[in-house]
């Protein structure tokens, strides 16, 4: 797993059936990439609606969450609706988990990510990273102390 | 990570039961999510149970993107502490969660005879929403991940609570 000050590596992937985001395109802002292991698991279904409350708190500190996980664009796009989510989901499907793999969080006996969490920051840089136990959600407090902490790095 | 209660209960706290007692607890709730609705009487009954040795205390963790009543739920609770009647306003939408739209909520101010311009305004002003708010952001802060979430004695509680588990996990800590 990728420890803090490396720099995260670049990804493009679908965050709609029609639309790709990349890593760079969030230069400049704090990106908190949180991996799960699937949709419409009842322990990620929560992750995800925290995240989806706790955005507002994020983008106090001019961050942005985006959820990745190997399902597909589809299965995303209905996943969001269902739960009303606000921020984006990037389907890491083909070729499956290559992103997870380059962050080191993907688990070969399930096929899918772990459940993992960067923050990065505005140049790029992993400054936090986090694993949990697939079945526990991790909250966002871990996530708050590490973006406070950033911000008083460059204050 | 750590999981204990910040900030610790104070004076901005509504709470039931003596200051002194040896035993806190802290939930974190929401009043139209239905497990939340079945945890109210397992606090009812460990509260029973304790009597004087417990002190309870609750917050509002409003989802509202998943549950587009709760946040006007939590705020009409709010909005009745403003009148002394958080408890009973508290009691009545636990007791009621298929009333939770306005009407509901007028309703329930109503049957609490509280002086209705002033629960309008208070529903509406910024003290208000930013108790629900202030609320929310110590959840987060403190590692709540869903509702109900409860703290004993300023540590997440991460066991059961259905069943009577948490009036014997409490009755337990006594000893």
């Amino acid at each position: 797993m990728l420890e803090a000050n490396t720099p995260a590596p670049d990804f493009k992937l679908n965050s709609t059936p029609d639309q790709k985001l990349a890593l760079s395109d969030l230069q400049g802002q704090k990106v908190i990439l949180a991996f799960y292991p699937a949709d419409w698991s009842p322990v990620c279904g929560d992750q995800m609606v925290l995240y989806n409350e706790t955005s507002k708190l994020f983008s106090k500190h001019n961050a942005q969450v985006i959820g990745i996980s190997v399902d597909s664009k589809w299965s995303h796009l209905a996943f969001s609706q269902d739960r009303n989510l606000h921020f984006p989901l990037l389907a890491d499907f083909e070729p499956k988990g290559e992103v997870a793999r380059q962050y080191g969080v993907y688990d070969e006996e399930t096929g899918e990510a772990k459940r993992a969490l960067f923050v990065i920051d505005e140049q790029g840089v992993i400054q936090w990273s986090y694993l949990s136990p697939a079945g526990i959600n991790p909250g966002a407090n871990g996530i708050l102390d590490a973006l406070e902490e950033m911000d008083k790095k460059t204050a | 990570m750590s999981n204990q209660l910040k900030p610790a209960v104070d004076g901005h706290d509504h709470s039931q039961g003596p200051r002194s007692a040896p035993l806190e607890l802290v939930e974190y709730g929401d009043y139209q999510c239905s497990y939340c609705g079945e945890a109210y009487p397992e606090v009812k009954a460990a509260r029973q149970a304790l009597g004087d040795k417990l002190r309870f205390v609750f917050r509002n963790f409003p989802l509202t993107e998943a549950h587009p009543h709760a946040q006007q739920a939590a705020l009409a609770a709010e909005a009745a502490a403003r009148q002394g009647k958080f408890w009973e306003m508290h009691d009545a939408l636990y007791e009621h969660q298929d009333q939770l739209d306005s009407a509901g909520l007028q309703q329930h101010a109503q049957q609490l005879e509280l002086d209705m311009d002033q629960f309008q305004s208070d529903l509406k002003s910024s003290a208000v929403t930013e108790k629900v708010e202030a609320d929310f952001e110590s959840g987060v802060r403190s590692g709540v991940n869903g509702t109900p979430a409860f703290f004993v004695n300023g540590e997440l509680y991460q066991g059961n609570w259905q069943d009577g588990e948490l009036t014997r996990f409490l009755q337990s800590q006594l000893q």
